[in-house]
């Protein structure tokens, strides 16, 4: 992985052996979260677990609310934020989808709310395992969604996410697999809580409850004002592409890690690229490096920050390819898989318009193998035009 | 001289320009509750009349912070609030939630529950109309037996019951439970002054008659809401650790003398008249039974 590292700050830096979960429980400490609400559910219940330790054996001082609903979570969570003090929930899959109206809620009330996500596989039929369709499901709610691949992207991008959404107003959620990253060890580096204060000063909102002040907060907006309340938040979402490539920027420069909003491997003088997100990018790289060795140019982009989707950043890197294989764990039935939908919109109104293949791959939560990622590599290569539909790797119908 | 032992503040925190409709009776017990608890107060209305009676963006007309949430999230966001202002030190405010009969009894109803159980420290108050009046009065589980409203109409009237929600309540074993009416100011503000005083889950119930929904003489509406207690179908009581007290002991006017004001209720035979009031009578005496239970 092109992360670069600075030795000297990773000294000053303690390392553990966490699964993914744990990783969310130890950023949300660093980040001194003031009210924590989580209602549990697979697999991400062990962040709920480890904060309830962690808020019960006064490691963190914050108040636990242990609510009876998702939809709950978010709505006292929305009531804290009001208060002006930073905030935290864990959710997945269902418990994503019981939140969706108050997901809309928070965005609109411009509350900087961080959540993490673990991306489950939606019923019916049941299913606990891998996908993105939870939270891709929810990509019009106005959150600003990090898509994440290992243990400790998730931390950084947690603490990375508190300093965005605070900076713009705009609530973020931080994604990644279930049980591949939720449930697998990782050595993780954990910054001193100096270092986490000085990356991110205390919630001080412009705005919030003020008893001298009384005013009323999301009353009804009439026809002259709700539509200038939405223009500004498309404003600041946008500029929340800018915010968070500085904040990445200067994460790095107290912590010594950046991931960037897309990350580029060996795409420079490559003629196809194969997107892709979360862990899965991990074994694209492994084929990326398999199939150089065999000729063939290719080179892999994953995608980090979804939402604001960072167009500019990624027709740069596409625009003069050759063809383009997107490999989507997740769906939106009737058009594909969601991510090759966003990169073609993306592209649409440039000048450039290279194939865009897209592959529908590891649904449920099933291996997204090398040997898929390399057919799906193969038959962008030898084909001219991609088929309307998406191509569904290894289906057995 | 008589010793005055309660005293109602003159000052009124509700402001002017609010939009409810003439006759309604929901300002009244804003202007009443807010006399009870004064300014460091933060009200929580999901979706119900209020969240348009308080005045369009960017007006407010209550006097105190007031955040508008969706229909389900009452008693959660109030949590919320809660915890935040305990971090940050804040002891002293009270935090209300202000929902309707549809926002407590049916689609809040998880969350008031959820609250209740873990004995959030907020005051949860339903002021019952008795259908979804802002939509357009559509019924609730608030709904009497036999009430006409705009998806009960006349072809098919409602056949169950109302819940009994202030029973359902006293079941999560919560501090603090009292019925209170318009017509009867002192014990309302009487009852809000002694929530204030009490640490954890509060739940007031206020029924509200609403002219628009009830379809009743605007000028009314008060007169109506003292003839629910004086039915004894809105009995006036507390429920203070599990211990029930009568607030109007008199149940002297019969029943049919509150639905004859009243429009969605015009359809009423007289044999239906006789079973609901039966069933009254039934109630109050479960009641007075209950008062006398050490």
């Amino acid at each position: 992985m092109e992360i670069s590292v600075k030795e000297e700050k990773i000294n000053n830096q303690q390392s553990l052996l966490l699964e993914g979960t744990y990783a969310v429980a130890y950023a949300v400490k660093l980040c001194r979260v003031k009210v924590i609400t989580v209602y549990p559910i697979t697999p991400s219940s062990a962040i709920a677990e480890r904060l309830a330790e962690m808020v019960g054996d006064e490691e963190l001082d914050a108040k636990y609310i242990k609510v009876e609903s998702e939809h709950s979570a978010m709505a006292s969570l929305i009531g804290a934020s009001h208060v002006g003090v930073r905030t935290f929930t864990a959710t997945s899959s269902h418990g994503l989808a019981y939140m969706h109206e108050t997901l809309h809620w928070a965005s609109g009330a411009r509350l900087p709310i961080v959540m993490s996500n673990t991306n489950r596989s939606l019923g019916s039929p049941w299913s606990i395992l891998a996908e993105q369709t939870d939270s891709l499901s929810q990509r019009d709610t106005g959150w600003i969604q990090f898509y994440c691949e290992s243990n400790q992207e998730i931390f950084d991008t947690l603490i990375q996410a508190y300093r965005i959404a605070e900076q713009v107003y705009i609530p973020a959620m931080v994604n990644m697999d279930a049980f591949f990253s939720t449930h697998v060890l990782e050595n993780i580096v954990i910054p001193s809580q100096e270092m986490v204060d000085s990356y991110l000063p205390e919630f001080e909102p412009q705005i919030k409850i003020d008893l001298n002040k009384p005013s009323a907060f999301g009353g009804v907006a009439p026809g002259d004002s709700y539509f200038e309340f939405k223009y500004k938040m498309e404003e600041d979402m946008l500029k929340a592409v800018d915010v968070a490539v500085k904040a990445d920027n200067e994460f790095e420069e107290i912590f010594g890690r950046r991931y960037g909003i897309i990350n580029c491997y060996l795409c420079e003088d490559a003629e196809t690229i194969l997107v892709m997100t979360c862990t899965a990018a991990g074994t694209g790289r492994v084929v990326i490096d398999n199939m150089r060795k065999k000729g063939k140019k290719v080179g892999l982009m994953k995608i980090r920050l979804f939402r604001p989707f960072p167009s500019e950043a990624i027709i740069n890197v596409l625009k003069n390819k050759m063809k383009i294989a997107v490999i989507d764990r997740n769906i939106s039935r009737g058009v594909g898989g969601i991510f090759a939908q966003e990169i073609r919109a993306a592209f649409y109104n440039t000048k450039y318009h290279p194939p865009i293949f897209g592959f529908i791959a590891g649904l449920g939560g099933r291996d997204i193998t090398p040997e898929q990622i390399e057919k799906a590599l193969n038959y962008t290569i030898e084909s001219d035009y991609p088929d309307r539909e998406a191509y569904w790797l290894d289906v057995d119908v | 001289m008589n010793k005055r032992i309660f005293e109602i503040p003159e000052e009124d925190i509700l402001g002017k320009g609010h939009m409810a409709c003439i006759g309604c009776g929901v300002p009244l017990a804003m202007k009443f509750m807010l006399k009870g608890l004064g300014r460091k107060t933060i009200l929580v209305v999901p979706a119900c009349c209020n969240s348009v009676i308080d005045g369009t963006y960017p007006f407010s007309a209550s006097g105190v912070p007031l955040v508008h949430v969706p229909i389900a999230a009452g008693a959660a966001v109030s949590s919320g609030i809660r915890a935040g202002l305990d971090m940050i030190g804040d002891i002293e405010t009270t935090v209300v939630t202000w929902a309707g009969d549809g926002g407590t009894y049916d689609i809040g109803f998880q969350a008031l529950s959820g609250a209740s159980e873990r004995d959030e420290n907020i005051i949860y108050v339903c002021y019952d109309n008795e259908a979804y009046m802002n939509t357009g009065i559509h019924r609730s589980s608030a709904s009497p037996f036999l009430a006409w409203t705009t998806t009960t109409p006349l072809s098919s009237l409602k056949n169950v019951p109302k819940k009994n929600i202030d029973f359902i309540m006293a079941e999560h074993k919560i501090p603090y439970i009292a019925t209170a009416s318009i017509a009867f100011p002192e014990d309302f503000i009487k009852k809000f002054v002694t929530a204030k005083n009490i640490r954890g889950m509060r739940f007031i119930h206020i029924l509200i008659p609403c002219q628009a929904g009830w379809k009743t003489n605007p000028s009314k509406t008060v007169k109506i809401a003292r003839l629910a207690v004086q039915t004894g179908i809105f009995p006036l009581y507390e429920i203070k650790s599990g211990k029930i007290t009568l607030n109007y002991n008199e149940k002297d006017i019969p029943i049919e003398e509150y639905f004859k004001l009243q429009g969605r209720f015009r359809h009423l035979k007289k044999k239906d008249i006789i079973n609901i009031q039966k069933d009254v009578d039934r109630n109050w005496k479960k009641i007075i039974k209950l008062t006398k239970v050490v």
